[in-house]
């Protein structure tokens, strides 16, 4: 519904955004592409050449590899599984009528709003410390030995930390979708003889069943580039306990300088990203059409 | 000022033709309406006259100037939507200076004309409000108020009033006519309502699927429509359609007659039937009657005492009889 | 309409909903606590904490030692400015895209959207080396240039969606009033989207702010950010408890009060309109 002279306007007026976005994706990826088949060394100069899929050969049998996707799993799966079951019943329970319903709705959602960084550090000294940490205080109040949660359980610790700074974000969204429902299906339900469990798991969780596979989706594109929390923590460590993907690409390219390797492992990351984007992509394109 | 012709006219979408190409003239200072059912064409008509959409082919003269591929602004019309579209973050005052101030005049003139333009509308007492703080009628007031200071070659209307609640309706329908007698300019009025149509119209264009079926007054569309469609569509309660033998007694495939034209009597008629559901609107009652027919409706007056299940006999005005062909066409 | 219920029940649910947020803000809290305490106290137990002097000390000694205030600036510029770059380029094209909708609009949306969802870590390398080549690593264009183009994608779709519910008739009437196309945007859409508008800024500008693989990656000292300045407390000297709190509680403060008023947007911005 327009006229040529607006559809000609709307070419030019479009045009710098998707000339930029193209030249930022194409371009690097592009390089990323063309030196994941390189021998490509930053310290050894000298030696370049096209290798063919060595640099996938030597990424993917490295045994690091097997380690950093089981915990890129573990992570992705950890914090999903906490933040949307925890995420669910903190949006019940904020559904409901209470007093200084406001505050507390800051209080919860506010981790959301805590840098990477800080997150991870706060978590390390003030509660993870085995000497000087909440727990460990905790720990000796009541009589335990100490436990040196990010030496002994560095996986379990990082998925901790990350679903503690998305918990919010999945209780939030699912807030919303909640708040959505239609008050009058569930006293229909009601007026039809539903108790409060039926309507729970005949109506809302239906209702809900979108808003939470938009929360899984999204969580897992961001959880997927999780870097500063594990870089402050471990440094991927003890050994590569706790190397994850993005992790290991990091380490390879930029901490050996092997360019090739790491751009190999870069462009494995991104194919494993682009399946979940492929459904998070019709999720929200369908939405497009309403 | 205020000449419109439209030549060869047509609009598609795609490889969906909207509009066939169509040829219409409009006179300086005739109002005219667009009537027709939803999706005929009759909206995007207006905005093709606006200027809004392109025409797929024809050409658009507005008082003889060639006008097709003007922009909407340098078109001289100016445009009261369904919506109103009124610019929500400024006040009466603003949205009606609008036009004004992108025509760049001085602060003399758009305050001399907003004035006027206010106290024709009586909306003096809200100039400094919001859209927001409005009430329907008043912001379809303020919407022809920014109309009217441009002092356009014409007025279009689209769907002016399907927003407002029936009583608001019938005023601001008044309101618009004596608008139109004040200013004579040309009007241009979509809506889907034959009621609107055959009240405010000098002229009236029948649409349906893009096409014109019929241009006249409303009286000669009421008497003399040319075919099925229209006589269905002007006129309420809608015309009674018969066809079999019934209509070939009067040499025809079918016979329409409206439901005013139609006689009552509880003793004789040329047709028998049986009352289904009777409305007593007090002036008027309506009778749905089964027949062998079919099912006809009856206008009566007032005083018409009958009920549910009463045996009644019709007769119909032979002279106010329509008669189609095959083709629905009027013979 | 909400029903009335029972003030016990609404007492009990108060008492849980309390317990729980206070137990996931504690370690904000926490935080907030220890900056004002001395190091020697900081490490102490929870009670003794509490109940130990407090004091102003730490926040002094972070600007001194570190120049806090530098970093702050960093991350004031890095993430307004980008989203301030981004917000005059995607403004057209969201107008483009919600008012002159083509058969390829959505397309094109996808397409955007689809850019937003490749891991960085996959451009890192020749990102980094880019920026080697070009000098701008370290510095706060560059920050600027690729926070500017990473969320231009979430910087066009909100805007679209907040465009999308500015009835296009509004903008015909504008246009038939004699506007021309900027005056369209400058006089009509932009005031009537200006709530739009001012979320995206603010989702986008608390983005930037916490993005913390970019500005760790690519920075050193010089044009640090808040993100990077606090990863250098990850491996301390001495006690720094009560340091690393203060500028903690610093980087955190202002990014944490804007994200209590974009609450609402933060779901549609982050959802990408899936979520309403």
């Amino acid at each position: 519904m327009s006229t040529q002279a607006s559809r000609a306007a709307a070419r030019l007026m479009i045009s710098p955004s998707v000339i930029l976005l193209l030249l930022w994706m194409a371009v690097p990826l592009g390089m990323t592409l063309w030196f994941s088949f390189q021998r490509y060394n930053l310290l050894m100069p000298g030696q370049g050449g096209f290798t063919g899929w060595d640099n996938y050969y030597y990424f993917l049998t490295d045994p690091a590899f097997f380690t950093a996707l089981k915990n890129t799993l573990v992570l992705v799966g950890g914090v999903l599984l906490i933040t949307v079951v925890g995420g669910i019943l903190l949006a019940l329970l904020l559904d409901q009528q209470i007093f200084g319903q406001g505050i507390v709705r800051v209080l919860v959602i506010a981790p959301f709003f805590v840098m990477p960084t800080v997150s991870a550090l706060v978590w390390k000294n003030m509660f993870f410390n085995p000497v000087n940490g909440i727990f460990a205080h905790i720990a000796q109040a009541i009589g335990l030995p100490p436990f040196d949660f990010l030496a002994q359980a560095p996986m379990l610790s990082i998925t901790l930390i990350v679903a503690w700074q998305w918990l919010p974000f999945a209780t939030l969204i699912l807030l919303t979708a909640l708040q959505s429902l239609d008050s009058e299906q569930l006293e229909a339900a009601e007026m039809d003889g539903a108790g409060a469990f039926s309507r729970f798991f005949y109506i809302m969780l239906p209702h809900l069943a979108r808003a939470a596979t938009v929360v899984i989706l999204i969580q897992t594109i961001f959880l997927l580039s999780t870097f500063a929390e594990i870089l402050v923590t471990t440094n991927g460590g003890p050994g590569n306990a706790s190397t994850t993907l993005t992790y290991l690409v990091y380490v390879q390219s930029l901490l050996q300088f092997d360019v090739g390797g790491g751009a190999a492992g870069g462009i494995i990351a991104v194919i494993l990203a682009n399946i979940v984007a492929i459904f998070l992509m019709r999720m929200i394109g369908k939405n497009l059409e309403a | 000022m205020g000449q419109i012709t439209l030549k060869g006219v047509r609009k598609a979408f795609g490889d969906v033709e909207v509009i066939p190409p169509l040829d219409l003239h409009i006179n300086e200072g005739e109002f005219v309406v667009f009537v027709g059912p939803s999706g005929c064409g009759k909206s995007t008509l207006l905005r093709l006259i606006a200027g809004l959409e392109d025409v797929s082919g024809g050409e658009i003269e507005i008082d003889g100037q060639p006008s097709t591929d003007l922009p909407p602004a340098r078109r001289g019309l100016a445009m009261v939507f369904q919506s109103y579209a009124l610019y929500p973050h400024m006040s009466v005052k603003k949205n009606i200076a609008f036009p004004l101030k992108m025509a760049k005049a001085d602060q003399a003139t758009i305050d001399r004309k907003v004035e006027n333009a206010a106290r024709i509308l009586n909306l003096t007492d809200y100039l400094d409000r919001r859209p927001g703080q409005l009430s329907g009628g008043q912001r379809q007031r303020v919407a022809i108020g920014r109309a009217i200071v441009r002092e356009p070659a014409a007025f279009l209307f689209d769907e002016p009033l399907s927003n407002l609640d029936a009583a608001l309706r019938v005023n601001m329908r008044l309101e618009i006519s004596e608008l139109h007698q004040k200013l004579k300019t040309t009007m241009i009025y979509v809506t889907h309502d034959q009621v609107e149509a055959m009240t405010m119209a000098d002229k009236i264009v029948v649409l349906q699927a893009g096409r014109i079926e019929q241009v006249g007054s409303p009286l000669e569309l009421y008497r003399s429509p040319r075919n099925r469609f229209v006589a269905g569509f002007i006129g309420s309660p809608k015309m009674n359609f018969i066809g079999g033998e019934e209509a070939a007694k009067h040499g025809a495939d079918t016979i329409g007659i409206r439901p005013e034209h139609i006689a009552i009597s509880t003793s004789e008629g040329a047709w028998k039937g049986t009352v289904g559901v009777s409305e007593h609107l007090g002036s008027d009652t309506f009778l749905h009657v089964e027949t062998d027919h079919g099912v006809i409706n009856v206008r009566g007056d007032g005083e018409v005492s009958l009920h549910a299940g009463d045996a009644v006999f019709l007769t119909p005005d032979l002279n106010q009889l329509h008669k189609f062909d095959a083709e629905g066409l009027a013979i | 309409m909400a029903r009335k219920v029972s003030t016990r029940r609404k007492a009990i649910m108060t008492a849980i909903a309390w317990v729980i947020a206070f137990l996931i803000f504690f370690p904000i809290l926490w935080t907030i606590i220890l900056s004002f305490k001395s190091e020697g106290d900081a490490i102490k137990s929870p009670l003794q904490v509490l109940t130990s002097h407090w004091s102003f000390e730490s926040y002094f000694v972070v600007q001194e030692r570190s120049d806090y205030f530098r970093h702050f600036w960093n991350s004031v510029v890095i993430s307004l400015g980008s989203t301030l770059i981004a917000l005059v380029i995607a403004i057209p094209a969201a107008w483009a895209m919600a008012f002159v909708p083509g058969k390829r609009t959505k397309d094109v949306l996808m397409w955007m959207l689809s850019t937003k969802m490749m891991p960085a870590v996959g451009v890192l390398v020749p990102i980094y080396l880019m920026f080697r080549d070009w000098g701008l690593l370290d510095t706060r264009i560059g920050l600027v240039a690729v926070l500017c183009l990473m969320n231009l994608p979430i910087v066009i779709w909100m805007l679209y969606t907040y465009f999308k519910e500015i009835p296009n008739d509004i903008l015909e009437a504008a246009r038939m009033d004699g506007a021309t196309l900027s005056s369209e945007i400058l006089y009509v859409l932009t005031p009537m989207a200006v709530p739009g508008i001012a979320s995206t800024l603010l989702l986008n500008v608390i983005l930037a702010w916490n993005e913390a693989f970019w500005t760790l990656n690519l920075t050193a000292a010089k044009a640090a950010p808040l993100t990077a300045f606090i990863a250098a407390y990850s491996s301390p000297e001495g006690l720094f408890y009560a340091k690393l709190s203060a500028a903690s509680t610093l980087a955190i403060a202002p990014i944490l009060i804007l994200g209590w008023f974009s609450q609402k947007q933060l779901v549609r911005g982050l959802t990408f309109g899936a979520v309403k």
